[in-house]
């Protein structure tokens, strides 16, 4: 009853052009997102809310780099590694951020290939990001145990300012921890889609309502933003 | 197979566009980062390393929003709502750039030596 009443709103009945639609929208009196379904609206939202989370730990992070009179360490040298007799900076960090942007391209494939009701490939596609959203959390946790062995502590490091230790574990441990979160429901999406829920109308195991190919796109807009996340973290943490 | 999937219209609500623009997007992200990472490998410094920093980050960002995101072709009304409070950000780095100023001010003035 209720999910009828609801995908009525849901699907507004004619798209108006865009220059016009804004003012409308908000003033229709009636669902602003139009031809945005309840749950892509938020996803988005929550996105927004994470946005603002990540944004507070990188203002701290700035904050306390700016304001410390104390040398911060060279990031360039603390995160080099040496790969056959040579020392290659950031270069671990890098193939991290390769692997995390593989995985956002086979997502947007999932989400294609979903859209097309093709569920092998799609769950394939999911699978396969999966794999490689766990090879960067291997590659995560590498370069943790690397640096406590180095002695790098929230409190403490052998080259700096102390902040650096614990801006470096709560940032990157926050976005692991959303890295985990993503895998996990990865999974859970692909067995959906492989088992077919979506196209036989299955009921939801918590919702008890049928799910479509748009959870897909929904856990790929979640995925995406992991992998922006770290473009920030990429940017202002490893090379600033 | 894919010839006729590749024709299959859109759904009501679903975003469908060609595989050859994630390609694309894609190999444009690969480039970006290994721009980004050039700028570390070969020790730019100064004001060209922190603008190029900056300038593969907003493209990498927007890249993956407008595209993988389907932020290009959502309704306006939703882009507006998700970025426009994002400027509360950019708010509140300005503000926490003159309050690190002034901490950095007052500790140099007043525990020049220590820590």
């Amino acid at each position: 009853m209720v999910e009828q009443a609801f995908s009525h709103l849901d699907t507004a009945p004619v798209d108006e052009p865009r220059p016009h639609s804004i003012t409308a929208d908000f003033s229709s009196d009636r669902s602003v997102f139009k031809n945005v379904s309840w749950s892509k609206a938020m996803m988005w939202i929550f996105l927004l809310s994470d946005t603002f989370v990540f944004s507070c730990f990188l203002i701290s992070y700035m904050t306390a780099r700016m304001s410390t009179t104390v040398p911060w360490p060279n990031s360039s040298e603390v995160f080099a590694l040496t790969i056959g007799g040579r020392s290659l900076p950031l270069i671990l960090i890098a193939i991290m951020t390769f692997v995390l942007i593989s995985s956002s391209g086979t997502m947007a494939m999932a989400v294609n290939w979903g859209y097309r009701h093709d569920r092998r490939k799609t769950a394939a596609l999911m699978l396969l990001t999966a794999l490689l959203g766990a090879t960067f959390l291997g590659m995560q946790a590498f370069e943790w145990s690397k640096l406590i062995h180095e002695g790098v502590r929230p409190w403490t490091n052998p080259w700096g300012a102390a902040q650096f230790g614990s801006s470096f574990f709560m940032i990157t441990g926050f976005h692991g921890t959303h890295v985990t979160f993503g895998v996990i429901f990865l999974l859970i999406i692909a067995r959906k889609v492989w088992r077919g829920d979506f196209d036989q109308g299955r009921r939801g195991f918590f919702t008890s309502r049928k799910g479509r190919y748009e959870a897909v796109e929904i856990m790929g807009l979640y995925w995406h933003f992991v992998d922006l996340v770290w473009v920030f973290i990429f940017a202002f943490l490893y090379l600033w | 197979m894919s010839q006729a999937a590749a024709h299959t219209p859109a759904s009501a609500q679903g975003q469908q566009h060609p595989l050859k623009l994630y390609l694309v997007v894609w190999a444009w992200l690969f480039i970006l980062s290994t721009g980004s990472y050039l700028v570390d490998y070969f020790q730019l410094e100064g004001a060209l390393r922190y603008s190029l920093i900056i300038l593969f980050m907003l493209l990498k960002a927007g890249l993956i929003v407008a595209v993988f995101m389907h932020m290009a072709w959502e309704r306006l009304s939703l882009v507006y709502a998700i970025l426009v409070p994002m400027s509360a950000i950019l708010v509140f780095v300005a503000i926490m750039v003159l309050e690190s100023d002034h901490t950095l001010l007052s500790r140099v003035t007043f525990f020049a030596s220590g820590h």
